[in-house]
């Protein structure tokens, strides 16, 4: 069996499509059958509808890719009206990932999603693209634990806070996180990282550095996984650079209860449903009856 | 459900031009003018994103693409025998419309003429052909059927017009001009155009996933931020925003 129980939502295997690399599912709906994820990060909100960054928004790099899309979004509300509708009739779990720029357009964006009956809200203080994408909560634990504490007060749904690899230490802001009252953790978001055109001598993108993912930071991002699951006793949900249902293994033995697929989506629209075939089989072939018996056995 | 990424078997793979390469797949392929296929012609992580390519023809369930040597993808398809295959995702975006009737004129601008060929092919009277390129002119001879007139410019004038493909172009003595190119050259084109015929943009982009998740290949339009592997790659030259 796949299933997984977090935080008391039931999915019915680990594998989520990750924030702002799936959408609102619309796309991957033509290449499969999206009721077969676990579950779905919702394109990151924020309170207000954002157009996103100009100029150069993909760069590829060795084995990985920057990105500096800038939260392009529909906004809290556009999302509850036009993009909840669709997804709420899937049969897999909504994330509805929110970010913002300041405590008070956090606070009210999830007000809103408290109204409705979305199963799960995914706290983004982690998108390096905009000034007010929250990254500046996610580098030091005061103000994430400000914001954390802010968002606790007015939402009863499970709240996982997903976390910056560029935090000044991870493990001290996963504690911070979770004291503030996160029910679970999300990590890691993209790595603040800077390539430069060397013909026109400039940077490639407007906002000169952007965020980096791929299977290039995998190892980087299993290693802050596991650190902050040894350090916490809250649930962990596992990213960075997963391309295959190996990777998804390796972030579940490293101690994640949930893991998302990110930039492979970009790769193969349906790499999600080869990732979730492969752990059914690879949990065939070595007699295990639920994930829990490998989950964090590396460091029991 | 459409199909996700699957094999092309490469027929040919040729060198037509320094650096321009025409490439058959087979594989029962479909698909409009205008529209692209991602492609992918190696195994492993790196190169990470797969190129988009627009069609140049499709008969027979045989796919033409055109494409130029730029990076280490296209270096690696570049590289390909007959009798490889290509991991290929398509067709994708939305092509031209409303192609037939009235007078035509089509312009590219270096790698940008591959579109414009099935274009021409599948329109039912023959268009006139403007085609840009810094040196060695290619790809003209594949026209010759469907056009009743070509003129080339080169930047260097090896070849034609010595300078830039618009300064040939008047553009009130067609209905409908379509181009596709690099962005200053279709920036211009947008400029000679206005207010006297329409002009259609086959626009190009970064993108990372040509299906419309990563929105990472967007241009600015009249309504906000469009994709151009979604909402394009064909825009009407009015909808696009060049500068602020």
């Amino acid at each position: 069996m796949t299933r997984v129980d977090f935080c008391g939502v039931e999915f019915k295997n680990p594998v989520v499509a990750a924030s702002g690399t799936f959408g609102f599912g619309r796309e991957f709906q033509d290449y499969f059958d999206i009721s077969r994820l676990g579950g779905i990060s919702s394109k990151g909100l924020t309170l207000n509808r954002k157009e996103g960054n100009k100029g150069r928004r993909i760069h590829e790099t060795a084995a990985g890719m920057m990105n500096s899309i800038g939260l392009q979004n529909p906004g809290v509300e556009g999302f509850i009206k036009d993009e909840w509708p669709f997804m709420k009739d899937l049969d897999t779990v909504t994330m509805a990932n929110l970010g913002g720029g300041t405590v008070e357009e956090y606070v009210e964006g999830a007000r809103l999603l408290e109204k409705t009956d979305l199963p799960i809200i995914e706290l983004n203080i982690s998108c390096p693209n905009v000034k007010e994408g929250g990254m500046a909560f996610g580098i030091q634990c005061t103000p994430a634990s400000i914001v954390v504490e802010a968002v606790r007060a007015v939402t009863n749904k499970p709240l996982v806070v997903k976390l910056s690899p560029n935090a000044e230490n991870i493990v001290e802001m996963a504690l911070a996180c979770v004291e503030a009252g996160a029910d679970a953790l999300s990590l890691v978001n993209t790595f603040n990282a800077l390539a430069i055109d060397i013909r026109t001598r400039r940077p490639v993108f407007n906002n000169i550095t952007a965020g980096l993912s791929g299977p290039a930071i995998k190892p980087i991002a299993l290693r802050m996984v596991y650190e902050v699951s040894q350090a916490v006793d809250v649930p962990i949900i596992g990213i960075g650079g997963i391309m295959s249902w190996e990777d998804a293994i390796e972030y579940i033995m490293a101690g994640a209860s949930l893991v998302q697929v990110g930039s492979a989506n970009f790769r193969k629209p349906d790499i999600c449903l080869d990732i979730i075939m492969g752990i059914e089989k690879y949990m065939d072939s070595e007699g295990l009856e639920d994930l829990e018996e490998i989950r964090g056995i590396i460091g029991r | 459900m459409k199909d996700s990424y699957r094999d092309g078997i490469i027929i040919l793979n040729e060198e037509v031009a320094r650096g321009i390469f025409k490439l058959v797949l087979d594989g029962n392929f479909t698909g409009e003018p205008g529209q692209f296929y991602m492609l992918r012609g190696w195994n492993g992580l790196d190169p990470f994103l797969p190129r988009p390519i627009s069609i140049a023809d499709v008969e027979d369930g045989r796919l033409t693409l055109l494409y130029e040597v730029r990076g280490k993808g296209t270096h690696i398809i570049s590289r390909l025998s007959v009798g490889d295959s290509l991991s290929v995702l398509g067709p994708l975006g939305n092509g031209f419309e409303n192609l037939h009737g009235g007078r035509l004129a089509l312009v590219s601008g270096g790698i940008g003429i591959a579109p414009l060929l099935y274009l021409a092919k599948r329109r039912e009277s023959k268009v006139d052909l403007y085609s840009g390129f810094r040196s060695e002119p290619y790809f003209l001879d594949e026209f010759k059927p469907f056009v009743d007139e070509i003129r080339v410019s080169t930047e260097d004038g090896s070849f034609g017009h010595e300078g830039f493909v618009t300064e040939l172009l008047s553009p009130e003595t067609y209905d409908l001009v379509v181009s596709c190119g690099p962005m200053p050259m279709m920036e211009a084109l947008a400029d000679q155009c206005r207010d006297k015929t329409e002009l259609m943009l086959s626009m190009e982009s970064h993108m990372a996933c040509g299906i419309g998740a990563c929105l990472g290949c967007t241009v600015q339009t009249i309504r906000g931020m469009e994709r151009v592997c979604k909402e394009g790659p064909v825009f009407n030259s009015r909808e696009v925003i060049f500068h602020d």
